[in-house]
């Protein structure tokens, strides 16, 4: 009996074969064994967390931000109990992670022993699958298919739950065996005459849009790349969700931002009025959708996803292509290619009509707000921040509110991977440990949480895990007291009763900075703000930053509930002016 | 128009309700039923009965049948979410009024009774291919084989009769001729 290993061994036999670098986690009694082994495997460092929650938003933004898979290590009871709400972020948002939960010994599992907890039964609706090691003869085979599952197809978390006794037990190791097909779940089921099918209407419509999401993103920076050569390929517009931000360049002149909710009016109203609408891996959220009775009308739908669910499950399509977004975008170039269409010319005369509609929603300018001089609107503190960080190939993280959605708005991004935000699951508390794990995967990079004062609050004691390994991380916080976007709801449906959406005792953000060890900076005023910002770029070392900005600011545009994409609501500007003409009722 | 008080839509209208047999082939491993029927309660879709047990003890796979019911969209949905299972190896659906599959539900039917009612009992279950299991003099315990409708029907005639405890398999499914659902 040739070397034989002890579970612990194995878990880290198998993450140095998986090239992991780092695991995020924290140790507790039922997970010690692993964390003895941690001393014998130099090329893996662990990075100490206060709170598993922060563990697992930790490893999101390490998996977003590098491409690689997440990986996090938690111990049985709580420690598996806090990483719940991780695991349901990334399994909405298609992030790669696999979470490592320590379990009591298998003698003692069902007894209520202690730190037990049903954890495979609680984790189930928040994984893509989950395992509990029951021999140990099993773990190797386990190890590797929650690598190969949490990486393949549409992304998503993982967990493997192994109890103490196995990771003591001893068993042969055997390295990972590549193209294993897990009951042929293939991803790329397209073929050539969806490729052509989906050409032709391309060649037919006059009002055309591309409407892309975090499936590009996932597919890897080659999508991106492949993305950008079809969009100019063609001379369509293109929108993107929240999701899909920098996958095609933000300040291109044929990028209509950002759609949906809070998104412009150009592109909400390109979503209602095309003739073609293609979806690449996007999935019709309704946050997107609005009404779905009337959500894009007239137009010929296409989608685009990995996911064969996503397809037809909120809105029917007309065409789909069940594949790798690279993979599909490349057949499409290729085959556009071969047929020598000369799109470019020939096309751009057929949708030039299409282009000037577009123009005229464009001069609404509906991201415009009033600004002042004397009080710092959250709006253009974003603008400021990026104005000041543009050049430097910045990575912003986002806790979940208004200020989230200023920060889509106002922040062009231009290359994939460097946009982490909770969209799906919408974690207040998301951004801080996000920005740990990014700043980890890319130590010399400028890494921004931009934040508001309520969601950062959630996870603050994450600033003691950045000031442990170094990280400086620069959070941003647009301080408005307030629960903004429910302060806004509250406002808008609600007859203005701010029900426990404002903050009383807040904590001076700069001496919570001082007390962790790293630096806080305020910014009360606008014409103070540029050079505050600086001193944050030019500071290597965490910072906190309290931005005092308009606590009565509104997120516009937006489509109210119920409402299609035509029916936005624009800013006060804009209301005052239908007021003057009589018209803003309608769309209020 | 009434404006909505909340930040989501409001319901549209639904097509039409089909009832559906979903079956489904999986690996027999400890949680797979859960992993299944989990998928069911948590995505709001109903399950009407459920049956389950392994059919191959080399290839370790079970077969579990659900009838279930929903708009054609959920049905399409549900056959895509539970392929999208690790465990899940292939998804068959048919139609309740599909004249090529066969559907039976067993039923165990315990009638306490003087003997001319077990004998009218017995009678009435002559229709339904009644097989006696257990029989005294004052009792008996008759299997049927059937729909659930007729099942239903049945169950209904025995309740003056005598009828004091019913027990009901799921329905189980399997397609005629030699095809072979792959």
């Amino acid at each position: 009996m040739a070397n034989l290993m002890t579970g612990a061994e194995i878990v880290f036999k198998a993450l140095e074969d998986q090239d992991v670098t780092h695991i995020f986690g924290y140790p507790g009694g039922a997970v010690l064994p692993i964390y003895d082994e941690l001393k014998n495997h130099k090329s893996i460092k662990h990075i100490l967390v206060r709170h598993e929650q922060g563990a697992g938003h930790a490893a999101e933004g390490y998996a977003r931000s590098s491409g690689k898979p997440g990986v996090v290590l938690v111990t049985s009871g709580p420690g598996a109990t806090n990483v719940v709400t991780a695991l349901t972020d990334a399994y909405m948002d298609s992030v790669p992670l696999v979470c490592i939960s320590g379990q009591v010994p298998t003698h003692l599992i069902g007894t209520d022993a202690f730190q037990e907890c049903d954890t495979t039964g609680i984790t189930r609706p928040c994984t893509k699958h989950n395992w509990l090691v029951k021999n140990i003869n099993d773990l190797p085979r386990i190890m590797h298919e929650a690598f190969e599952v949490a990486t393949t197809g549409r992304p998503g978390p993982v967990l493997v739950d192994i109890p103490k006794d196995i990771q003591f037990a001893k068993t042969k190791y055997f390295k990972p065996k590549k193209e294993k097909k897990l009951n042929g779940k293939l991803s790329n089921k397209f073929n050539q005459k969806e490729i052509d099918q989906l050409i032709d209407l391309m060649l037919k419509a006059k009002k055309p849009v591309f409407y892309t999401g975090g499936g590009v993103i996932n597919s890897g920076p080659k999508a991106s790349e492949l993305l950008r050569e079809l969009v100019s390929l063609t001379g369509f517009p293109i929108t993107s969700t929240l999701q899909g931000l920098g996958a095609f360049p933000g300040d291109s002149n044929q990028f209509l931002g950002m759609l949906g909710m809070h998104g412009t009016y150009e592109a909400n109203n390109v979503m209602h009025d095309c003739d073609l609408l293609i979806n690449i891996g996007a999935r019709f959220d309704d946050r997107i959708t609005g009404k779905i009775d009337e959500f894009s009308p007239k137009s010929k739908k296409v989608h685009i996803d990995i996911d064969p669910s996503s397809i037809n499950k909120i809105i029917k399509v007309n065409l789909s292509i069940v594949g790798d977004v690279k993979e599909v975008i490349n057949l499409t170039i290729k085959t556009l290619k071969k047929k020598k269409l000369n799109l470019e010319k020939s096309n751009k005369e057929k949708i030039s009509k299409w282009w000037e509609q577009i123009q005229k929603w464009r001069t609404k300018k509906s991201l415009n707000f009033i600004n002042s001089d004397k009080v710092i609107k959250p709006q253009f503190a974003v603008q400021r921040l990026y104005e000041l960080t543009k050049n430097k190939d910045t990575y912003i993280t986002t806790e979940v509110g208004q200020h989230q959605m200023w920060a889509a708005q106002h922040y062009k991004f231009n290359k994939p991977n460097r946009w982490m935000t909770s969209g799906g699951l919408g974690t207040m508390g998301y951004g801080l440990p996000a920005a740990v794990g990014v700043q980890v995967a890319h130590p010399e990079k400028l890494v921004v949480d931009i934040a508001g004062e309520a969601s950062v609050l959630m996870t603050i004691q994450e600033m003691s895990t950045a000031v442990q390994y170094n990280l400086p991380i620069k959070i941003f916080i647009l301080n408005n007291q307030y629960m903004g976007m429910v302060r806004q709801w509250q406002e808008l449906l609600h007859e203005k009763n701010y029900s426990e959406s404002y903050s009383a005792a807040l904590p001076d953000f700069v001496k919570l900075a001082e007390a962790y060890g790293c630096v806080g900076i305020r910014a009360n005023t606008p014409n103070e703000l540029d050079e505050k910002i600086e001193e944050m770029i030019n500071t290597d070392k965490p910072v906190i930053f309290d931005c005092l900005v308009d606590p009565h600011e509104n997120c516009f545009p937006m489509i109210p509930s119920g409402k299609p994409h035509n029916q936005m609501l624009l800013g006060p500007q804009d209301q005052e002016e239908k007021k003057i003409t009589g018209k803003g009722k309608t769309l209020v | 128009m009434a404006k909505s008080k909340s930040a989501y839509s409001t319901p549209t209208k639904q097509g039409k309700i089909d009832t559906h047999i979903i079956v489904v082939w999986v690996d027999n491993e400890s949680g797979v039923l859960a992993r299944v029927v989990g998928l069911f309660s948590g995505r709001g879709y109903n399950i009407e009965s459920l049956a389950v047990a392994e059919i191959d003890s080399k290839k370790n796979l079970s077969r579990i049948t659900i009838v279930t019911t929903g708009t054609p969209r959920v049905i399409e949905q549900i056959k895509l979410q539970l392929k999208k299972l690790v465990p899940v190896h292939k998804v068959a659906d048919f139609k309740k009024e599909d004249k090529k599959i066969i559907f039976k539900e067993m039923a165990l039917l315990k009638i306490v009774a003087n003997s001319v009612k077990i004998k009218r009992a017995i009678n009435a279950c002559k229709k339904f291919n009644g097989v006696i299991l257990d029989n005294t003099k004052k009792s008996v315990v008759i299997q049927i084989t059937a729909l659930r409708r007729d099942i239903d029907k049945i169950t209904k005639i025995l309740k003056p009769l005598g009828l004091v405890s019913v027990s009901r398999t799921g329905a189980v499914a399997m397609t005629r001729g030699a095809e072979v659902f792959k």
